[in-house]
């Protein structure tokens, strides 16, 4: 064997509509588990996910279930620890250094007024709309809604 | 050698995958751990990416040790 896969490799692309914390763990794990397998990964950040951009905010999002007003989020955050289940935050750290791209919607921007400023232009690699997402999926095997 | 001992998902994937571009070709990567589905899927990636698993050892259910040659 001569190493790393030849070709171009596959893509997967997912959308992260919602900013619900388990959701945007699902997003991160699974962008992050396809780049360790050797595809290529954009996360495409949009409405109430883009506010997990802001700064501060990563893992600052409701449970999407059982939030039960932070009680819910409280306990699920403690099995999580006592799991041993890393931080958003490292997630999405080993995403970038992985070379995965992080994308934010500026409409969503405009909507909500979020100015670059507000948001973590550490991790995202561009600001767009639905046609980089289109150019990104249509030549992605995976594409997902979260 | 990476330590992924008590991680979960989808730490000992994320760190082999590490690792792995840190490593230059020929170099022998070692990944140990106890998370019991990385065990499998840690060649699966392997396969994946092209690259050779030398050896898998350990028992059903505890810790492994994974050898890849980059």
């Amino acid at each position: 064997m001569t190493g790393e896969a030849g070709a171009s490799p596959e893509k997967i692309t997912i959308i992260v509509h919602s900013g619900d914390f388990d959701k945007v763990y699902s997003a991160f794990i699974i962008g992050n588990g396809a780049l360790a397998m050797g595809m290529e990964a954009s996360l495409f950040f949009t409405f109430w996910g883009l506010g997990r951009l802001k700064k501060g905010q990563l893992d600052k999002g409701p449970l999407s279930k059982m939030h039960m007003w932070g009680l819910g989020k409280l306990m699920i955050k403690s099995r999580m620890k006592k799991a041993k289940v890393v931080s958003l935050e490292r997630l999405a750290q080993d995403f970038k250094e992985l070379g995965g791209k992080i994308l934010a919607c500026d409409m969503t921007m405009d909507i909500m007024g979020i100015s670059p400023e507000d948001l973590r232009q550490d991790l995202i690699e561009e600001y767009c709309a639905v046609g980089t997402y289109i150019a990104e999926a249509r030549s992605s095997t995976v594409t997902l809604f979260i | 050698m990476v330590d992924c001992r008590g991680e979960t998902c989808p730490v000992p994937l994320v760190e082999a995958r590490k690792a792995l571009r840190k490593a230059s070709p020929g170099d022998v990567v070692e990944v140990v751990g106890t998370h019991p589905s990385s065990k499998k899927e840690i060649p699966m990636a392997m396969e994946a990416l092209g690259l050779e698993v030398l050896g898998i050892e350990g028992e059903e259910g505890g810790e492994w040790k994974i050898r890849i040659k980059r």
